[in-house]
């Protein structure tokens, strides 16, 4: 009987799997170090030649210029730092408005886009078909330039119900002031938040242990919206609002939003909207047939079928875009430039970083902030993707 | 009598339909007003049409200035929108300040381009190969000496600082798809290697380029890119963003490549290991030429994407298409109330039918992909 004797047959170390891997990996390493150190050294002499600075001295010098919207004090004699903390405020205030009336508008685009109305159908596509094929920057010049900008002056305002005021300076709404007792209504608040986890919890319970469903939403919104209420008029009255008033030229009072607010957070909804409703509908239309036909074989109406059934199956399908959705409307803030609005690409990236000359460091902490939130959002979807995996046998 | 007889012989004539449940009028009352609910939104939506329509269509066709010597006209109260301003810009609008008497080259190079797009989009066109040869190596190099000029081929040369509008919009766009298409590739078989150094380079350029905002990108390619290279290398104006555009394009496409990789069977990898295939051969004979396929439509899609994105160069000062009109529209000579609104409008009009016109495509090669599917 042959056998096969001896060590296996020699390979060349190039045609070796293990050596020829290696190589290419060094090779791939040498050419990206180069490239690297080649770019540092480079870098440190040009910047050296045109006397731009290393360091990060310029964090602590005066910024010497002033921001319209600024969240927490400012001053054009704050430090460059105060400058990175407002910006990013501003960054974070256009996304979170933007992204709680992106989602109210997608979601009801989607809807409306599925819609058995024929020409709801239709008007929800042309709207979702028109938005999403232009681009993000030409609809904010748009809004700002040709929307924002004519508007007449305070004295013509568009006023809506004498409570909101807009004009060529922005946005007027009625402020909120907090008067003596005004501590009642964040503890109601708290109180009615509580109840109605509670309230929520007990019928599910009950619901597991009879099958009968309770109206939990109801009665979570009377308690979360009634008890502040009823506080408010217990206490008597602790929080008034300072409405606006037309003194002289300009509005007096009142809580203003500036047109580059405005017309960014209206840019930004509109946009994004468009894509969540794309989003909620492939997400609809994910729940197979026999679903819908099932649930209404069992007698359940369209209502239940729609909140039992459909939705929640679909929301496994939604919810991953849509925090994506949530990351690109963050990351598309940064337009914000064009049209003046302070957020932190604006202001940090922009201003400081023309004041100061510090390009590299400045840039590398800004893209360093935008890689935070993208690396925030991966790890909340593989959160959320592990825990909505279906549980299979 | 025949035993059969309770059988039928010939099949029960078809009923119509029952009344009101066919034609015009039911079809739309069911599309319309199937219920209170329905018929209520129909009429808000009716509503909002009749209100709507008419403004629109007297600012854009009634009221609008066709054809004005200059903007007296369209400053008029009640003027609608400056059509004559946009044909008057038109020129500036295509080439920026390009030469007048060398704009046949801008011309040439465009219709060359769109004439080896078609050519490589239509499906069942012969000899792929040979147009993907000619817009991926041949085109961007004579493309790069018919717009820039070359002494030796008897072209005076042209500044970049010259080119403008739709030209520059157009570039951006093709050397983002004519770079991204194969360093996509690239970065996502990268991403799937059993190389650590390689997966670790791919993962890290693709979810860095993925996790920041493109202006950003273009900020550090327009202000970093100089620092980085030795001062006798510094890139041109245009450049420079456009090596932002073509990197920003690379990663995403690289993630759209790599689902058609992972959506690949892996009999296919095996059987074409078990042919005695090497791993280039494997990949450009076997694994590409499905995965292409199956993922052009997200390919169109990132394209979608990176036309619209292009936009953003005119916030690093480059002269695109966009802002040419956001320049012309600070033309004193054609002030007036309407001009930002006609040329946003105009603007808006450009890309939409260039992104509406690719998503049709790409719904329709997908459309029939499926067909083998959905037999």
């Amino acid at each position: 009987m042959a056998t096969i004797a001896g060590a296996p047959p020699k390979v060349r170390p190039w045609n070796d799997p293990f050596w020829r891997g290696l190589a290419y990996q060094v090779a791939l390493a040498v050419v990206v170090g180069v490239l690297i150190v080649g770019a540092i050294l480079n870098a440190r002499a040009n910047m050296q030649a045109r006397g731009i600075p290393t360091g990060f001295g310029f964090w602590d010098d005066p910024a010497r210029f002033d921001i319209n919207q600024t969240l927490i004090p400012y001053s054009a004699t704050s430090p460059n730092s105060r400058v990175f903390w407002v910006g990013l405020l501003n960054t974070l205030v256009v996304a979170g408005v933007g992204l709680v009336f992106a989602t109210m508008l997608g979601f009801a685009l989607g809807v409306a886009r599925l819609s058995r109305n024929w020409l709801i159908a239709k008007i929800a596509t042309v709207y979702i078909e028109a938005v999403r094929n232009v681009p993000l920057l030409v609809q904010l010049l748009f809004w700002y330039n040709a929307v924002l900008k004519p508007l007449p002056n305070p004295r013509q305002s568009i006023a809506l119900f004498d409570l909101a005021f807009l004009n060529n300076r922005g946005l007027f709404l009625p402020a909120p002031v907090p008067k003596e007792g005004f501590v009642a209504l964040p503890l109601a608040l708290g109180l009615g938040v509580a109840l109605a986890a509670a309230f929520a919890w007990w019928a599910r319970l009950r619901q597991r242990e009879t099958g009968a469903q309770a109206p939990v939403g109801a009665v979570s919104a009377a308690l979360i919206v009634g008890l502040p209420v009823a506080a408010h008029i217990l206490a008597g009255a602790p929080l008034a609002f300072d409405m606006p008033q037309l003194k002289g030229f300009n509005f007096a009072g009142g809580f203003r939003l500036t047109p580059e607010l405005v017309a960014l957070t209206v840019g930004l909804v509109t946009y994004t909207a468009a894509f969540i409703a794309e989003i909620v509908r492939a997400g609809v239309m994910s729940v197979p047939k026999g679903q819908h036909e099932a649930a209404a074989a069992l007698g359940l109406r369209a209502a239940p079928i729609r909140k039992l059934v459909t939705m929640p199956q679909a929301m496994r399908v939604i919810i991953p875009p849509l925090i994506n959705q949530y990351l690109n409307l963050t990351k598309n803030s940064t337009l914000a430039v064009a049209i003046g609005y302070p957020d932190l690409f604006n202001v940090f990236a922009g201003t400081v970083l023309n004041n100061t000359g510090a390009a590299v460091q400045i840039m590398f902490m800004t893209m360093g902030v935008y890689l935070a939130f993208s690396l925030a959002t991966s790890a909340i979807m593989n959160a959320y993707n592990a825990r909505m995996a279906l549980k299979e046998r | 009598m025949d035993p059969r007889a309770f059988l039928r012989t010939a099949p029960e004539p078809t009923l119509p339909p029952p009344p009101g449940a066919t034609g015009f009028f039911a079809l739309w009352r069911a599309r319309l007003f199937a219920d209170a609910t329905t018929g209520v939104l129909t009429v808000l939506g009716l509503a909002l049409i009749v209100w709507a329509a008419p403004i629109l269509f007297r600012f854009l066709i009634l009221d609008a200035v066709w054809t004005a010597p200059d903007g007296k006209a369209c400053a008029a109260p009640g003027a609608g929108a400056c059509w004559a301003y946009v044909w008057r810009k038109f020129p500036f609008f295509m080439y920026g300040s390009y030469p007048v008497e060398h704009r046949w080259r801008v011309d040439v190079t465009l219709l060359a381009g769109a004439a080896l797009i078609v050519w490589l989009l239509w499906r069942g066109a012969p000899r792929k190969g040979l147009a993907a040869f000619l817009f991926f190596a041949v085109y961007p190099v004579a493309a790069f000496f018919l717009l820039r000029g070359a002494e030796f081929l008897g072209l005076p040369v042209v500044s970049t600082d010259l080119w403008g509008g739709v030209l520059v919009t157009l570039i951006m766009a093709l050397a983002g798809i004519v770079f991204s298409l194969p360093f996509g590739v690239l970065l996502a078989l990268g991403r799937r290697s059993r190389l650590p150094v390689v997966r670790a380079f791919s993962v890290g350029f693709i979810e860095i380029m993925r996790g920041v905002p493109m202006i950003t990108v273009l900020f550090m390619a327009n202000l970093m890119l100089p620092l980085f290279v030795p001062p006798a290398l510094s890139p041109d104006r245009l450049l420079r963003p456009l090596v932002g555009v073509a990197l920003f394009a690379s990663a995403y496409m690289a993630e759209v490549i790599r689902g058609g990789l992972q959506a690949m069977p892996k009999g296919q990898f095996e059987g074409a290991m078990a042919l005695g295939l090497t791993y280039p051969q494997r990949m450009r004979l076997v694994i590409l030429p499905q995965v292409l396929t199956i993922v052009i439509p997200g390919i169109v899609n990132t394209f979608i994407g990176l036309f619209k994105d292009t936009t953003l160069v005119a916030i690093v000062g480059i002269f695109d298409f966009l802002r040419t009109v956001e320049t012309a529209r600070l033309d004193p000579e054609w002030a007036g109330p309407t001009i930002a609104t006609t040329g946003y409008v105009f603007a808006a009009l450009f890309y939409f039918v260039f992104c509406f016109g690719m998503s049709r495509y790409s719904l329709g090669v997908e459309t029939s992909l499926q067909k083998g599917r959905t037999r």
